[in-house]
């Protein structure tokens, strides 16, 4: 605990930790200074010069050094001139005065000049309503200017940033809050100031323009609407939007956001999510929200849903009762009941996959998770201790990032990871190729694909590297599958556990493990007792198959032939996919929009979420479904509150046995406060008032034994002088079916490639941006070739979702 | 009282009807045949204006229907190209809608209007056989253009309408 520093702020007795600003301790005790570059996540800038405060620190004297007292009272002494409130750090004895009249005229001043050369057309912006600079001008403003309305400057309209983000140039301040988060907090210097004087500007300074995957936090915290998004562009004002709390579906971070929605002519009258925003949390992503979160909800508008179920009727899908479709789904999943398998992702909420692990436990059957990962049962025995939270990792602490690149899969992790090593944490980037985390970790350790265990257990010997991470105060490992299929993932995440338990780094808070999933809620899913297959080929052929979430046959040709052998196809998704096409029947679920459940992250946060937009059509929620047809079979289980399968959930599954539903709803105090009618501050934020979730405790918090599961390790393989080996990598924008409805980042997401080091190129005979033909295991696929020299000769990095169906390292054959 | 007291008392109130029957000027119309102008501020069904060169005013702000206090209008806006331009400037109305059932002739939308679009006109004659046909929507709202040239949307020269609220003038006292 740092000092505690005590002062006054208009009479009112403030004590705050010793190098707290002016500003931030008048926030904590309900004093608004007026603010525009001041940020509270962002370091001072004193830009706007809009927190003019009169300050008055004790009188010193000179010869001894002791505070001189005057009738009792140490003598206070002000500065003639104001002082800037964001800059300015308290001090003991500090006497800050923010509503004087020679206060409030300096802020009223700068207000002036700040408007001097905005255009004032808030009707048309779509800031207008939630606009700091409306709000502190309404509030500490002039009501008349005494500049020359001719003289403002003007610029075009508008221009791109990038394909996601808006400037118009006039209404910007130069508060440059949207230069220093891109500096300071996500690491990516790509925007800029141009020009002088009243010409000056933001450009972006990368190609593609405003390359960041962070780049819609500036809209949020930017005081005018010079930075807006595209996607929202006109889209409603800020007044007429509702708002309800959710959970990010897009990667295992799990991520607050608030859905704002509306009811809206161009979608036919419907209530429709019109942007997301996000909600603070600060144990989760702090006010932040990547541009995947933000921008690829309009999936669930998409003209693609199922809305009826449906029944294959002379080889083609007919529109059936839910009875019909239910009766005849139980009918084949009852026939033969070891025939009976339950493939689902982790797209869906833990109610659902309790339910349908139920289902498959009661009749008989086999509950198989659609996943390339493994180790959420190593996750449960050793993941991060209740109460981490990554924000307050920093000196002493140490990080591990093994087989992952987090920018990729997991956009506000790579950033908190990044600030914790700003902060002073020890950041160990394990990786065989380079990542963008690289340039922040203290130690990056370049394995050869297939050494990932190997690079692991080597931390048992000593090393500069083992030490560091041995002696670290406390010690996270975030494990992905870059890389790695199943098989190599699995026994990666039991080396992890396995050194984990070795240097003690396990059972405390911001101590363990972390799996970086491909989905949302692969954690939940094998918490609930869901597992990946090895063979799924195997596992499906033949049998009576109920895909949950998932999309086997457009993600693999090899799945497709094997689902063309199975007896019987019910699939169960929100959208038309290859998969539903080859359905035999098929069920419409409904969104996470329309519906409440819970998510549990890969940090073991179960996080609620509510509904947000009426259902589409017939959809049900998956447990609903799940419950229907258990009915038709002769199971019950239950199909109508959320709230009551989530209690069956917490009697039966160890790991939960602490939550209540209603716990998952409580929040307390969170800093920065923002989200409140001074959006100056904070920005657009939400502030969190439907629940900040609650960490599962790991067994090794709970006190009891931790077996670390051996998984028995199949032969890596390596490249080989003559032989190519295909990689997995993951890349965020791919082309999943959440993410291509999204108009924006469509663009972002490119042609399907295979990266390539220039060696290996000449010894193939290939060059940069040429065709070519990738083949292996009986998987053929066309990409373009890309050169990347950071990686290892004898490989071919194949991104996952682009295309070329790769689960695992491959040797592969390229034409 | 006399006999003839209520005798008198009825001529003299005839003889009052008589001469204003004779004198005075008629006040009735015969509606709906002849109509009676109505008041220079008075507030009819609203009207959407245009600009002289046929532009529409309206940019969808939604300032009116923030400021309606019966919520009887609905606005949705989208963006203006010069190759299909409804208004000046970036944004248009591409919904605009007022429930006449809910509305209450106040003209706080009159107010609040930046561009000054939405005006309360002189139209008194609102009857309407079902619900639906009470919402008037954008094309009925719009005053008509006198040529056909002057139709929105249009294409416009590019570059030239580039501001949404006309600019402001400095104060000239």
């Amino acid at each position: 605990m740092s000092k505690q520093v005590n002062l006054t702020i208009d009479g009112k007795p403030v004590s705050v930790p010793e190098g707290t600003l002016i500003v931030d301790a008048a926030k904590t005790v309900g004093i608004d200074i007026p603010v525009f570059c001041h940020h509270p996540k962002l370091e001072p800038a004193g830009m706007c010069r809009a927190c003019l405060v009169e300050v008055g620190r004790p009188m010193l004297d000179r010869a001894t050094g002791q505070v001189v007292m005057e009738n009792g009272q140490p003598k206070v002494q002000f500065m003639p001139k104001l002082e800037t409130a964001c800059t300015n750090r308290v001090s003991e004895g500090m006497v800050v005065m923010t509503t004087t009249t020679k206060a409030l005229d300096g802020q009223k001043g700068t207000v002036e000049f700040l408007l001097t050369s905005h255009p004032l057309d808030c009707p048309t912006c779509d800031k207008g309503g939630e606009c700091p600079l409306q709000n502190l001008t309404m509030q500490f403003g002039p009501s008349q200017s005494r500049f020359i309305y001719d003289e403002k400057a003007h610029f075009e309209k508008h221009v791109a940033l990038g394909e996601l983000i808006w400037l118009d140039r006039e209404r910007c301040i130069q508060c440059a809050r949207c230069i220093r988060f891109q500096d300071e907090v996500a690491g990516e210097a790509v925007l800029g100031f141009d020009e002088r004087g009243r010409n000056t500007h933001i450009i972006s300074l990368s190609d593609p323009g405003f390359d960041s995957v962070f780049s819609g936090n500036t809209t949020d915290i930017c005081p005018v609407g010079a930075l807006t998004t595209a996607d929202f562009r006109f889209g409603a004002r800020a007044w007429e939007l509702k708002a309800q709390a959710s959970i990010c579906t897009q990667c295992p971070v799990g991520c607050n956001t608030t859905l704002n929605t509306r009811r809206e002519a161009k979608a036919g009258g419907d209530v429709v999510v019109k942007r997301v925003m996000p909600r603070q949390n600060e144990e989760v992503n702090e006010i932040w929200l990547c541009d995947k979160g933000r921008f690829a909800y309009h999936f669930t508008e998409s003209k693609k849903r199922l809305t009826k179920p449906m029944i294959r009727k002379d080889e083609k899908l007919a529109r059936a009762s839910w009875d019909a479709a239910t009766k005849l789904a139980a009918e084949n999943f009852s026939k033969d009941k070891k025939d009976f398998v339950v493939l689902a992702s982790g797209r869906l909420a833990n109610e659902d996959l309790f339910n349908l692990k139920s289902l498959a436990d009661t009749a008989g059957g086999t509950a198989i998770l659609y996943s390339d990962m493994g180790g959420g049962d190593v996750t449960a025995m050793v993941g991060v201790g209740q109460g981490t939270n990554i924000g307050k990792m920093g000196k002493g602490d140490a990080i591990l990032v093994v087989a992952s690149d987090l920018y990729e899969e997991a956009p506000i992790w790579w950033l908190r990871v990044k600030q914790a090593a700003d902060r002073g944490a020890t950041l160990i980037v394990a990786n065989a190729r380079e990542t963008k985390l690289d340039r922040f970790a203290k130690f990056v350790i370049r394995y050869s694909y297939g050494d990932e265990v190997k690079t692991i257990n080597d931390f048992s010997n000593k090393s500069k590297i083992s030490d560091a991470f041995a002696k670290a105060k406390n010690a996270v490992i975030f494990y992905g599958n870059d890389g790695l299929g199943l098989n190599g993932s699995s026994v990666l995440a039991s080396a992890c556990g396995e050194l984990l338990k070795e240097t003690d780094h396990v059972g405390k808070p911001n101590n363990g493990l972390v799996g970086v999933w491909q989905k949302a809620n692969d954690q939940g899913a094998w918490e609930v007792g869901f597992r990946p297959e090895a063979d799924l080929e195997k596992a499906l052929k033949g049998k009576a198959v109920y895909i949950v979430g998932a999309d086997p046959v457009g993600d693999s040709p090899l799945l497709a032939k094997a689902l063309n052998g199975a007896k019987f196809v019910a699939v169960q998704d929100i959208l038309e996919t290859a998969t539903t096409e080859i359905a035999d029947v098929v069920f419409p679920a409904q969104a996470y929009t329309e519906r409440e459940g819970s998510f549990t992250s890969g940090e073991r946060r179960v996080q609620r979420f509510y509904p947000a937009v009426p259902v589409k059509g017939d959809a049900k929620p998956d447990y609903a479904i799940a419950s229907q047809i258990a009915k038709q079979m002769g199971i019950i289980l239950e199909g109508s509150s959320v709230r009551v399968v989530f209690d069956l959930l917490v009697n039966s599954v160890e790991s939960f046995a602490e939550l209540t539903y209603e716990k998952l709803a409580e929040v307390h105090g969170q800093w920065p406060i923002v989200g409140r009618g001074d959006l100056y501050y904070g920005g657009t934020t939400y502030e969190n008032t439907m629940g900040l979730g609650a960490q599962l405790p790991p067994v090794a918090q709970n006190g009891k034994a931790v077996h670390i599961p051996k998984v028995r390790k199949e032969a890596a393989l390596r490249p080989k002088e003559k032989e190519l080996l295909a990689v997995p990598v993951n890349k965020l924008y791919d082309l999943g079916v959440t993410v291509n409805p999204s108009q924006g980042l469509k663009q972002r997401v490119g042609e399907s490639f295979i990266a390539l080091h220039s060696d290996t190129a000449e010894k193939l005979g290939v060059e940069a941006g040429a065709q070519v033909k990738i083949s292996f295991d009986g998987v053929n696929g066309e990409a373009i070739v890309k050169i990347d020299d950071t990686i290892s000769t004898g490989v071919a990095l194949v991104p996952r979702s682009m295309g070329i169906a790769i689960r695992e390292p491959v040797v592969a054959k390229i034409k | 009282m006399g006999v003839f007291d209520p005798i008198i008392e009825l001529s003299r109130g005839l003889g009052e009807t008589l001469r204003s029957f004779l004198r005075e000027p008629t006040v009735t119309v015969s509606y709906p045949e002849e109509k009676r102008t109505v008041r220079p501020r008075y507030r009819g069904r609203h009207v959407l204006k245009r600009y002289d060169n046929g532009l529409e005013k309206c940019i969808g702000c939604s300032l009116c229907a923030a400021a309606c206090p019966a919520d009887a209008i609905f606005v949705e806006a989208s963006e203006n190209t010069d190759e299909k331009r409804f208004s000046p400037g970036e944004r248009y109305a591409s919904t605009y809608e007022i429930n006449m059932l809910r509305c209450i002739y106040c003209g706080f939308c009159e107010d609040a209007c930046p561009t000054e679009a939405i005006v309360l006109g002189d139209n008194y004659e609102l009857s309407f056989t079902d619900r639906k046909q009470a919402i008037y929507t954008k094309d009925s709202l719009l005053e008509p253009v006198p040529t056909a040239d002057m139709l929105t949307p249009r294409k416009t020269e590019a570059g030239v309408f580039k501001r949404s609220v006309p600019e402001m003038k400095d104060p000239t006292d």
